[in-house]
């Protein structure tokens, strides 16, 4: 009699490993769904092209996907800083909304300042915005011991509905019919396209954060100890590394690349503030940043990727009319798979006999 | 051998060459806000929609819960750059997305349900629901004994505050005693906040639920407590045949098909159409076996005048929560007034914030 057995690897597997791993998991998962879609009645192949055509295939396809992902890899860098020291912030989504607050009430009240002054003036106070409501969680954790999974996730509850308070009410554009929404920026305080495409520069500002955290990561002397207290606590606080202010500045830093993220979506995108600007970045942030495995170039692959899934799904819907709830199986399927395989880069299963 | 080859080839070409040219479908794209499978608002927009498709000449798709923010853009955006002719987005929440897709492609024609801005190829739409919500009101307003109804709301926008307010001066006309309590669930589909936004009520004393909201939990709850209830979209008697009056519902298919004829004809014109009962547009679900006949009776005369147009549904004198007079007597609110209305009629207890 044989018996499976897990064991565990001595060392995690090197990258073509990882990739190989990475790679199987897709098209187990692409298998799936294919097999989902010939349940349905519907070329399977031609809804894996569409899928293709959609995240890839165009240039149309990178301008959308693109455009998606900037909301998502902000948000999600800024959850990987915090993750790194194993705090776990699940609040991005409240961060973003505060941020999107935060540069609206700019646009608002100064919004006849020239563009040079006021974008940067709109992106410092969402950021401000977005930190101080990663801060609060963040003293809470440090100072009462409140468990900040639970204390970030209300927080975004509360940040939700001061965005609807405001919308609803003070900031309501007088002509829009009662409609919740403040009324259009100024030309001045909407981040424009990149030349004739529909990407905004906020993608200039993904790079630069992006390049900024690694850097802050790998090079800095606060980086480094923000790692080390990350993998052990107590020997961080026997080595007195100190983890009290380390908590409050990656929270802070946390809520403010998603905080940006708001201010980018309100006035790149919508260019105004409505309570459609929450769609759920904050959460699919966290998958991202697992995925990516908390390293910034990662997280760019895995926000495009993911938005290339979102995009090219809406394609599928489209030209084979399957339901969206196809999306959503989809995406777990990917994600489900993705998880259930990085555990063998830790683990393989070994056949014994039974003596 | 190669020669039969660019004979053949060449038969190929001259074949397709000279075979006439198909007219072209017409594409006809939708867009909803919730799944289609929600028996509520993309439902009833999606039996337009195979009203449509039943046309000859034409050919639809749709793409479903899509969600308001800058993606609708990008799904507008892709059935304009995908050929489609006509697109119709039917949340109020695709207004500026549509718009800004609507500059772009001046050839394609575009209808947008329940806003109010127009460009010269996007037109809006919507239908006058809330005559069918004062003839469903009157029903509750007959049958509630704790003179509360449980109004289940999504957003305090002026669509689901002026159907709130027609609801309580149908109730109120046959029940003067009757008051409207309204919760808010802030979301258009979520069966699950919904089913307990409908359950606040019932413990507050609430006998008749009704709703704005896309799924039939809010029926179901109802039918859970042996109440009644008043559906919305679409006939919703299946989910909660006990409890189910009756439902105030939408009948999209004329429209659609009129609209993609005029475009198929050539003589679309963009504008903002706002058509009643007259047109058949809303309407009322059938009578459940409880409704009395003498209350079917009643409502039923009242239809045959707002279909007639004899009478209207906002008459004043109209007072707000506060008692200060918004449409004085003798007078009836424009359609402007209605169009923004975000004030409560009196007797209806909640905010519009």
């Amino acid at each position: 009699m044989s018996v499976l057995q897990i064991k565990r690897r001595q060392e995690p597997l090197f990258i073509w490993g990882s990739c190989l791993i990475f790679l199987g998991a897709i098209v187990l998962s692409l298998g799936i769904s294919s097999l989902l879609l010939l349940i349905q009645d519907r070329p399977p192949i031609q809804g894996l092209v569409l899928l293709f055509q959609g995240a890839f295939g165009s240039r149309w396809a990178l301008e959308d996907c693109l455009v998606k992902a900037i909301p998502i890899f902000l948000c999600s860098l800024g959850v990987a800083i915090a993750f790194r020291l194993q705090v776990w912030n699940i609040g991005a989504e409240g961060q973003f909304a505060l941020g999107a607050v935060g540069a609206t009430w700019i646009a608002l009240n100064f919004g006849t300042l020239p563009a040079p002054l006021l974008i940067p003036l709109m992106l410092a106070t969402a950021g401000i915005f977005g930190g101080l409501w990663g801060l609060i969680p963040a003293v809470l954790k440090t100072r009462l011991r409140t468990n900040e999974i639970i204390t970030t996730l209300m927080l975004n509850y509360i940040a939700i509905l001061i965005l609807d308070y405001l919308v609803y009410g003070p900031w309501k554009d007088p002509v829009s019919f009662g409609f919740p929404m403040t009324e259009v920026f100024s030309d001045s305080a909407i981040v424009g396209s990149i030349g004739a495409t529909r990407i905004n520069w906020g993608l200039l500002l993904c790079v630069v954060f992006g390049v900024m955290v690694w850097v802050f990561l790998r090079f800095t002397r606060l980086g480094y100890e923000l790692k080390a207290s990350g993998e052990n606590i107590n020997a961080a606080r026997y080595a007195r590394l100190p983890y009290e202010r380390l908590v409050w500045l990656v929270m802070i830093l946390s809520g403010a690349l998603a905080g940006s993220a708001g201010f980018l979506e309100a006035s790149a995108s919508l260019n105004r503030l409505q309570p459609s600007i929450m769609v759920g970045y904050g959460y699919t942030a966290i998958v991202v940043a697992w995925l990516a495995r908390l390293n910034p170039l990662y997280i760019g692959i895995a926000s495009y990727l993911l938005a290339g899934l979102r995009v090219g799904v809406e394609h599928i819907q489209l030209d084979l009319q399957v339901p969206a709830a196809f999306g959503g199986i989809m995406e777990g399927l990917i994600l489900l798979t993705l998880l259930a395989g990085s555990f063998f880069n830790h683990y393989r299963l070994v056949i014994r006999r039974a003596p | 051998m190669k020669k039969t080859v660019i004979v053949l080839l060449f038969a190929f070409v001259l074949a397709v060459a000279v075979s006439p040219a198909a007219a072209k479908d017409l594409k006809v794209g939708f867009i909803y806000v919730s799944p289609i499978g929600d028996a509520g608002w993309s439902f009833a927009h999606d039996k337009g929609r195979q009203v449509v498709d039943a046309m000859p000449g034409v050919t639809t798709s749709y793409v479903e819960a899509v969600s308001e923010g800058p993606d609708s853009e990008r799904v507008i955006l892709n059935m304009a750059r995908k050929g489609y002719d006509v697109i119709f987005a039917t949340s109020y929440g695709y207004m500026d997305p549509m718009l800004k897709v609507a500059r772009q492609f001046p050839n394609t024609t575009f209808m947008h349900c329940s806003g109010f801005k127009l460009n010269a190829n996007m037109g809006n739409y919507f239908g006058r629901m809330y005559q069918a919500r004062y003839l469903s009101g009157m029903v509750a307003g007959a049958m509630t004994k704790s003179d509360i109804l449980g109004y289940v709301a999504a957003f305090p926008i002026p669509e689901v505050i002026r159907g709130i307010n027609a609801f309580a001066l149908g109730a109120q006309a046959v029940n003067p005693q009757a008051r409207v309590r309204v919760v808010w669930t802030k979301t258009w589909y979520d069966p699950a906040t919904e089913k307990e936004a409908a359950k606040s009520l019932l413990d507050v004393g609430a006998d008749v639920i009704a709703q704005h909201q896309d799924s039939p939990s809010p029926q179901e709850a109802a039918q859970e407590r042996g109440v009644y209830s008043v559906g919305y979209n679409s006939d919703m008697s299946s989910f909660a045949p006990k409890a189910h009056l009756t439902a105030p519902v939408w009948n999209w298919g004329p429209l659609y098909t009129e609209t993609v004829e005029a475009v198929q004809n050539g003589t679309w014109t963009s504008q903002a159409l706002w058509p009643g009962m007259e047109k058949g547009i809303v309407d009322l679900a059938p009578f459940g076996p409880m409704v009395p006949q003498a209350v079917k009776d009643m409502v039923t005369k009242k239809k045959s005048l707002l279909v007639t147009g004899t009478e209207t549904v906002f008459v004043g004198p109209l007072r707000d929560q506060a008692g200060s007079l918004r449409v004085p007597a003798g007078a009836a609110a424009s359609d402007n007034e209605l169009l923004g209305m975000t004030w409560f009629v009196q007797g209806v207890i909640g905010t519009t914030q």
